[in-house]
């Protein structure tokens, strides 16, 4: 699809590289432009805006005189996060939990994914079957939550990490991709005397590098900006991830409001350290999804395209 | 490809034929690879499924779902009440409009997005302004929210202190549903556009070689190449949206609403999730999570054949 791509723009398009060769523009070209570069700005200018407060003194946040440039620069608002043993925890925390759901999702994906690709396997459709059903009908918010307190899941950080650990959508990425490669492969390993599981590990694991980062970055950017789980299942404070910590600062819940508490008591200073909390907790996903951009491209519309 | 398969099956097959026996010891590792993932189905699928019948049961601690008694009206008590519940129809009606405003506004802006950015011919800005686009995805809808304070916040919002106005984003109903629809197309059109680049990427370039040949002009072959071939692909999303209708998330209106605005920002899984979990209405819930799931399944058979009626390919 890639060097169809790269034919088409050549033959037709001749995409201009550089400035060098700014002839044969004309009028559509530039009001798709223009387009383009409203839409960064719409995009940037709320994170770049917050950013400016994070990184302002708090008598000019109080005067509502940050736009989209720091003014009186300072790290005191980050100092404060920092500091806070409450964001460091949830930090932790929610790193950690991160860390083992995406990698016990990979797993759990690639078991399910890999026998099903095997036509011979006995029970197979029923096993689809009873896959595909959970995408269409879903028992609900209040059944899931009672079987969460039946199994005394409740108020407990594999609650966080269990129910979701394997998505239908992500296994059928997998299975695709599986799919994808040469069953001869297969077929040679299997004539001498690999064992399935032998086979898994040695050609289809290291095959799918690709889809798997895909995967582990759908897996964790899933759990790391999940909350709603984590607002029906969790009461203890020690096991909020940071979204939900977030949001109840932000609504002032269970006195968690940052300007009320002690040292805090400029409030302007409660502007900077929610801009600075939510930078603090963005940082990471911002930093890292540029560069999977090639893989997660390819494993959206993999996704999409059924079989 | 498929011969070459069976024959080396075909190898396989003979050296042990036959008997159960050898099926399951040539097959036993795959089944003990699926039985991890078969568990989790079961466990995390099937099982609440039985919680479900608490829909016409009533609600008792201690025992298990199988032993409660009956509700009243052969049963059919909560939903009942639920239907003579406005606070229940609130819901229907917030969900149903935010998701038919989501569907006008949320749908085209990525096909629209696509076809800029396809348009485009300094491919350097394309990746910039594409990886750009993509970002709003990777927010959560918390940090989004308080990104949205930061900007539309009645008093120190940035845009009011700007225009040096008072316009109430989030405090007013008309203001909030616009502002909500906003913020939803602004998170999704990058990510939405991906699937429409890759269908245009897909179409012959053949076609517009032919269509530059006959003199058409930028616009005409969008109209007449462009988007006939990437219509499957728009029925397709389109249908699987309008499947959706009465679905709803659950991170984006919980995290937008406030008390100003609730009459028109209660959905039905914000709802369920206030008067179940907070307020242990577990009968009530139930049958309305219940109603949803149902009506949610009959729209998306529904939307299906219709696809397939159209000749488009269906979903399942």
């Amino acid at each position: 699809m890639k060097k169809k791509t790269s034919e088409y723009e050549d033959n037709i398009r001749k995409p201009v590289r550089g400035f060098g060769k700014l002839n044969g523009i004309n009028g559509g070209d530039i009001i798709c432009t223009i387009i383009c570069l409203i839409v960064i700005v719409i995009c940037l200018t709320p994170m770049l805006h917050l950013l400016a407060k994070s990184l302002s003194g708090s008598s000019m946040l109080i005067q509502h005189k940050v736009f989209l440039l720091p003014k009186d620069f300072t790290l005191d608002s980050y100092a404060y996060v920092f500091k806070d043993p409450k964001y460091i925890k949830s930090f932790g925390f929610t790193t950690i939990i991160t860390v083992l759901s995406c990698v016990l999702s990979l797993v759990m994906t690639t078991l399910c994914a890999y026998p099903l690709l095997f036509p011979k396997l006995k029970g197979r459709g029923v096993i689809n079957l009873l896959i595909t059903i959970t995408m269409f009908f879903s028992a609900g918010t209040i059944p899931n939550y009672l079987l969460m307190k039946d199994l005394g899941l409740l108020d407990t950080p594999l609650v966080l990490m269990l129910p979701y650990c394997l998505s239908v959508f992500n296994m059928i990425i997998l299975r695709n991709f599986f799919y994808g490669i040469p069953d001869s492969l297969r077929e040679a390993a299997e004539i001498d005397g690999a064992s399935f599981f032998r086979i898994l590990v040695t050609i289809y694991v290291p095959l799918s590098k690709p889809v798997y980062a895909t995967l582990a970055l759908f897996y964790a950017v899933g759990r790391w900006n999940g909350y709603s789980d984590a607002l029906m299942y969790v009461k203890t404070q020690d096991y909020y991830p940071l979204q939900l910590l977030i949001y109840y600062i932000l609504n002032n819940i269970n006195s968690l409001d940052i300007a009320t508490q002690e040292g805090f008591t400029t409030p302007g200073l409660g502007i900077g350290l929610r801009a600075a909390t939510v930078m603090f907790s963005t940082i990471p996903i911002l930093c890292i999804y540029p560069w999977l951009q090639r893989y997660f491209i390819h494993g959206a519309t993999m996704g999409a395209v059924k079989e | 490809m498929g011969k070459k398969k069976m024959m080396a099956t075909g190898i396989v097959a003979t050296k042990r034929k036959g008997s159960f026996g050898a099926y399951i010891r040539r097959y036993w590792q795959l089944y003990l690879l699926l039985l991890l993932p078969v568990v989790y189905f079961v466990v995390f699928k099937y099982v609440p499924m039985e919680y479900i019948q608490i829909a016409f049961k009533k609600y008792k601690l201690g025992i298990t779902v199988w032993e409660m008694p009956l509700a009243k009206n052969d049963g059919f008590e909560w939903f009942i009440k639920a239907f003579k519940n406005p606070k229940f129809w609130l819901s229907v009606r917030n969900t149903v409009v935010l998701n038919l405003l989501d569907l006008t506004f949320g749908f085209p802006a990525p096909i629209i997005f696509a076809i800029i950015l396809n348009e485009l011919r300094f491919s350097r800005l394309k990746k910039v302004t594409q990886t750009i686009a993509y970002m709003p995805h990777f927010l959560s809808w918390v940090i989004i929210y308080s990104v949205s304070l930061a900007l539309f916040a009645d008093n120190d919002g940035m845009i009011n202190q700007v225009l040096g106005t008072k316009i109430p984003f989030f405090s007013d109903p008309t203001h909030w549903i616009v502002s909500y629809i906003a913020i939803g197309v602004w998170q999704n059109f990058g990510w939405g556009s991906i699937i429409y680049l890759a269908a245009i990427a897909g179409i012959n370039p053949e076609l517009y070689e032919a269509a530059m040949v006959d003199g058409a002009g930028r616009l005409q072959r969008i109209w007449h190449v462009t988007l006939p071939g990437i219509r499957s692909t728009i029925v397709v999303l389109l249908i699987m949206n309008l499947g959706n209708i009465l679905g709803s998330g659950f991170d984006r209106p919980f995290a937008f609403q406030n008390n100003l605005v609730l009459d028109v920002a209660e959905v039905l899984s914000t709802y369920v999730y206030k008067a179940g979990i907070k307020s242990l209405q577990l009968e009530l819930t139930t049958a309305v999570g219940l109603f949803q799931s149902v009506i949610c399944l009959f729209f998306l058979l529904g939307s299906n054949w219709l696809s397939r009626k159209l000749g488009e390919r269906g979903i399942f």
